[in-house]
């Protein structure tokens, strides 16, 4: 069974007025439990919309959702407990630390779900760990953290309630490229070690291809593709009529093939297309 | 080149500097020079003083020791203050941060209006820079409706209103979709080369950094190394240790090299990648 399910979902702001918007046009799909989804498309391409539909911030104007075979409005007053399954972090999240204290930041998710001290705890120190957040940092207040160290806070905050389902908009936006690839290997682990499901929207292509299982792709309000990242980076050209790219390493293979060399151009990483070359040179070197 | 930024051994300590945490001096001895009409590009870990940097260039920050001059003037001197900031514009990260008028070419004269320029010139002015970006034909628009790449144009067209000799970009594309991206980079290269403005781009993404004259490594508030694109760019090791990347294709490049195959020293982009690829394969197989 899917853990999540959408069904013709559409969604308009501001419907009956002048503003009148439709943000998303009956979009369906479906997410395996495990799965590790990317989702790209171009600013005002509804993904921040879809997000928010999938945990019940927003009702969708048409169309059904579904978490865990269940349709998450079906009983409306039961949607808190949806928004525990489904955890966000959203873009910038260190704008949303409030507490006095990292700790207590962390377990205030854990706390509101009505947990024990020792569940808090544990679950706390679990986030702290996946984070990377350290041991010292957690009395401290978090607004003597570095920006790096408070976006960790923040995203453990939301780890520590342990969703069925994360939901990452854009966690490295303005990270250096160390901090990048380091947080992104910490969820990458994290979604190994808990086998739950991971939906991370991103405007890089780098990343995404590295680490995506499926990438779902938005154009105007409508789903685009949903596809495994290799198909869906094979179609460069379509890609960029909706203002994407495919990663600049997949670029080169594909100029490669257009110069008449057999590469294979179903490549996502520079270690793939390494060993695709040293494959390749190896073959035409022995002839 | 004729000098226009001259940075003399600058130290920069925050007001809110905690003995207790001990964090130090966030610029601790730059020294640069940035020619006039030069497109550089300035890279560096989070922290490593960049930003502070680029809030030196039009005297928002003053250094705590050391000098910097715009143009033959002393950033510090308070009657030159209006001189410098005219002279250099500064666009953020954010676009929503800097957008202040609820129609798009108001926001664009608003930088003129401060400065006093009559009306009718204001006219011509915001035309002329809204053309510039490519965003004439969204002059009624309201900022509000417009994509990330389209506001932080807008965001551009203002300073560019100012007929500033000199724009300073603080990782002006980190919130922008791939599209939006292109679109602010050749904005970027398109004034420097047609019109002689000094660029100088601060980012984290290496594919923008290589297509400036000359690239500047900052780290622990010091410059560490500086160069052409090819020159810093080759230096893979040294830039993965201070928490920098390369390109995808100057890696795949240099680690076919180390291998011992024959490729050129740096390359930059996928064009001159799959180009270099092409020659050794075809090299190869004769």
């Amino acid at each position: 069974m899917s853990v999540i399910k959408a069904e013709g979902i559409k969604l308009v702001y501001g419907a009956g007025t002048s503003f009148e918007k439709t943000a998303l046009d009956d979009v369906s799909f479906e997410i395996e439990k495990g799965e590790f989804i990317g989702i790209i498309g171009h600013t005002g391409s509804g993904k921040s919309t879809l997000v928010q539909l999938l945990n019940g911030l927003l009702k969708p104007t048409a169309g059904r959702i579904f978490l865990n075979g269940k349709d998450i409005w079906q009983e409306p007053k039961k949607i808190r407990e949806v928004r525990f399954k489904v955890g966000i972090v959203f873009q910038y999240p260190e704008y949303q630390l409030f507490e006095e204290t990292v700790y207590k930041d962390i377990a205030f998710g854990p706390k509101n779900m009505g947990l024990s001290e020792e569940e808090i705890d544990e679950k706390v120190r679990a986030a702290a760990a996946f984070t990377g957040v350290r041991e010292e940092w957690l009395q401290k207040s978090p607004f003597d953290l570095s920006g790096g160290e408070k976006r960790r806070a923040a995203i453990a905050g939301v780890i520590a309630m342990d969703p069925d389902v994360l939901i990452l908009d854009e966690p490295t936006a303005g990270l250096d490229p160390l901090g990048r690839d380091a947080l992104l290997a910490q969820i990458q682990n994290y979604h190994a070690v808990r086998k739950n499901t991971v939906l991370l929207v991103s405007h890089s292509m780098e990343d995404i291809a590295r680490i995506a299982d499926r990438i779902l792709v938005m154009n105007h309000g409508k789903k685009a593709m949903l596809d495994t990242a290799a198909n869906v980076f094979s179609r460069g050209r379509e890609l960029e009529e909706l203002g994407l790219r495919v990663p600049q390493i997949t670029k080169i293979m594909m100029l490669l093939k257009e110069k008449g060399i057999s590469v294979n151009e179903n490549i996502l990483t520079t270690e793939q297309a390494f060993n695709e070359i040293i494959n390749y040179l190896g073959g035409s070197s022995r002839i | 080149m004729e000098e226009f930024i001259k940075v003399n051994d600058v130290f920069y300590q925050y007001e809110s500097f905690d003995e207790e945490t001990d964090a130090g001096y966030a610029l601790c001895g730059v020294n640069m020079t940035i020619g006039r009409g030069e497109f550089v590009a300035i890279v560096g870990h989070n922290g490593s003083g960049k930003s502070t940097l680029a809030k030196h260039f039009n005297s928002i920050y003053l250094p705590s020791a050391g000098e910097i001059f715009v143009d033959g003037m002393d950033t510090a001197d308070d009657d030159c203050l209006f001189d410098i900031r005219k002279k250099v514009g500064l666009v953020l990260q954010n676009p929503d941060n800097q957008i202040v008028a609820g129609i798009v070419e108001e926001d664009v004269a608003f930088g003129c209006e401060n400065l006093g320029v009559p009306p009718k010139e204001i006219r011509q002015r915001v035309d002329e820079a809204l053309r510039a970006v490519d965003m004439y034909d969204y002059r009624r628009h309201s900022p509000d409706k417009l994509s990330g790449g389209q506001k932080q144009r807008v965001a551009i067209a203002g300073i560019i209103a100012m007929e500033p000799e000199c724009i300073v970009l603080d990782e002006p594309t980190a919130m922008l979709d791939p599209k939006g991206r292109d679109e602010v980079i050749d904005t970027i290269t398109r004034l420097n080369r047609e019109r002689g403005i000094t660029i100088i781009l601060i980012t984290h993404y290496m594919e923008e950094a290589v297509l400036a004259d000359r690239v500047i490594v900052m780290d622990s508030g010091k410059v560490l190394t500086e160069g052409m694109p090819p020159e810093v760019f080759s230096q893979v090791e040294l830039l993965k240790r201070h928490r920098l990347d390369v390109p995808q294709a100057t890696e795949l490049n240099h680690k076919l090299r180390s291998c011992g195959y024959e490729l050129p020293e740096c390359v930059l982009n996928a064009e001159d990648c799959a180009q270099a690829l092409y020659e050794l394969i075809k090299g190869m197989s004769l």
